[in-house]
């Protein structure tokens, strides 16, 4: 049995541990030598524009792809080494929710939400029932039970979604872009849902967004990445106050700074000469 | 010229790593086969699928090329007198060769399309990846009970084709042409043979259902994740599809008949 000090220890390794990752699509590096830690029962943010492969770095993490240099540990095991079987059971202890939610869509509300309980456990279909309604209560949808994927709207399917993620109470949850498209409403209630799932049910959550001000308005800690590398990091505040003009164009939103409007180019003169 | 060797040699390469992914992923669909035994519904439930949602279209097609092999076989037998063979002809011609190609053909445009366009699109809309992340794989959960409910149903619809046909077959032979009934009956069971015909159709039917249903599912789980990727995997699925039939049949006729 481990010690009081072990057990302690343990509790402040982080969850995921994220080492000289480097990761390239075709020759172009995606990730070009990221650190990155995700500390255990925080929510961290990872933002950056569109494109920089916030969504891969999920991917890498979960085991869908696998990095050409560094290491990504998750709870002490090497992503990349573990066989399938060991993976998938890895996989077990973690949630996702994509970003168009993802549901299975020839079944309804209920057997989304049932799916990994049906998969994974022996339980009585009495067990399972109540524990989809718990779960769908969690995200104010025990009423849609019974209605089919399409008859949701898309932050309706995104927390069922969720109720599925949290089914078989994983260690951690990871979310790809949970706020993109939603109308203020819907993203005012997955804002508040994430933080309140990610406090009562302990969990260790990785959101990954580009909605800036809802992000940083729950996240613990918060990683800014751009063309393959960790621009900044720290608390929401610390973010915030970057003196990075990058992370301040980025941060605000403005139009030109760092990374330009226009998108490489010759000479206009020239161009239009040209024709 | 360089510049064509090059293409060729990429052409080459990519259709090569290709049949390699294909082979790979064949390999991982059969050992999810075992897992099936506990979970039979699934097979049935895409049984009904592909099998029994095609039933319309395998027997309204095997009824015309039934009676269209009767009416085509009659005007050639009448010149030597042969008529009364009309049945061993059109039983021979649907047991050891339009049954199980023609079935395979409408098959491939029916089901096998269907399954390529739905697995694509489960690729497209991230229910395979949600399924990974799950932990669930996909190539368990959803290729193989497909692919096994193409191999089952394929044989099943190529020998209703047949029998179809064999009744379209006997409607113009015997109430249009007026062949003598127990003639057409009686020659057709004397000279159609349980093993060498009958067989060897249901040997040639399962072998066109496995690689029609391998290549639909491989088709789908390999198609690039956008609506063209989708459209463009559909359409691979019918065209090689159809041509591997008619080339697998000549190879197994050459076999067992040549």
């Amino acid at each position: 049995m481990p010690s009081t000090n072990e057990t302690n220890n343990a509790d402040n390794m982080p969850l995921v541990q994220i080492r000289g990752l480097r990761y390239f699509r075709g020759s172009r590096p995606i990730f070009d030598g990221v650190d990155i830690d995700i500390m255990r029962g925080h929510l961290t943010a990872i933002m950056g524009p569109s494109g920089t492969g916030k969504t891969t770095l999920l991917r890498l993490i979960g085991g869908q792809l696998c990095p050409h240099e560094g290491s990504i540990l998750v709870d002490g095991e090497d992503v990349a080494k573990l066989s399938s079987k060991q993976l998938y059971q890895l996989r077990k202890r973690m949630g996702m929710l994509f970003q168009n939610g993802a549901l299975l869509t020839d079944i309804n509300v209920f057997e989304n939400v049932a799916f990994p309980l049906r998969e994974h456990t022996l339980l009585p279909e009495a067990m399972i029932r109540h524990l989809v309604l718990m779960k769908l209560e969690a995200v104010g949808l025990r009423g849609a039970n019974q209605l089919m994927p399409s008859e949701l709207s898309g932050g309706m399917a995104r927390r069922v979604a969720l109720a599925r993620a949290i089914a078989l109470d994983p260690m951690m949850i990871m979310y790809d872009e949970p706020f993109t498209g939603q109308d203020p409403i819907s993203k005012g209630v997955l804002v508040s849902l994430l933080k309140n799932l990610n406090d009562a049910l302990q969990l260790t959550s990785v959101l990954v967004s580009h909605d800036v001000r809802e992000a940083l308005s729950i996240a613990d800690y918060a990683y800014v990445i751009s063309e393959g590398k960790v621009v900044e990091h720290g608390s929401a505040e610390a973010i915030r106050n970057s003196r990075s003009d990058w992370v301040h164009q980025f941060i605000h939103g403005e139009k030109d700074g760092p990374v330009p409007f226009h998108y490489a180019a010759n000479n206009l003169f020239e161009d239009l000469m040209q024709g | 010229m360089l510049d064509h060797l090059q293409k060729l040699g990429a052409t080459t390469l990519q259709t090569l790593e290709r049949l390699g992914r294909g082979h790979l992923f064949l390999f991982h669909v059969l050992l999810g086969m075992p897992a099936l035994l506990k979970r039979l519904g699934l097979v049935v439930y895409q049984v009904y699928s592909v099998g029994v949602l095609s039933l319309l279209i395998i027997g309204v097609a095997g009824l015309f090329v039934g009676m269209v092999l009767a009416l085509q076989g009659y005007n050639t037998l009448v010149d030597f007198g042969a008529e009364e063979s009309l049945g061993v002809v059109v039983a021979l011609t649907l047991v050891r060769e339009l049954g199980p190609v023609v079935a395979s053909l409408l098959f491939a445009g029916r089901a096998g399309s269907a399954l390529t366009a739905e697995i694509g699109l489960m690729k497209a809309t991230e229910q395979l990846s949600a399924m990974e992340m799950m932990a669930i794989d996909p190539l368990h959960r959803v290729v193989a009970p497909r692919f096994l409910a193409g191999v089952i149903a394929l044989p099943l619809l190529a020998a209703l084709f047949s029998a179809v046909g064999v009744i379209g077959g006997y409607f113009v032979s015997v109430g249009l042409l007026g062949v003598d009934e127990g003639a057409f009956w009686s020659q057709m069971q004397a000279k159609v043979d349980l093993f060498e015909d009958i067989a060897n159709g249901v040997i040639k039917s399962l072998v066109f259902g496995v690689v029609v249903t391998w290549i639909a599912v491989f088709e789908g789980y390999d198609a690039i994740p956008t609506s063209e990727g989708v459209s463009r995997a559909t359409t691979r699925t019918v065209v090689h599809g159809s041509l591997a039939v008619l080339g697998l049949d000549f190879v197994l006729t050459a076999l067992m008949f040549g």
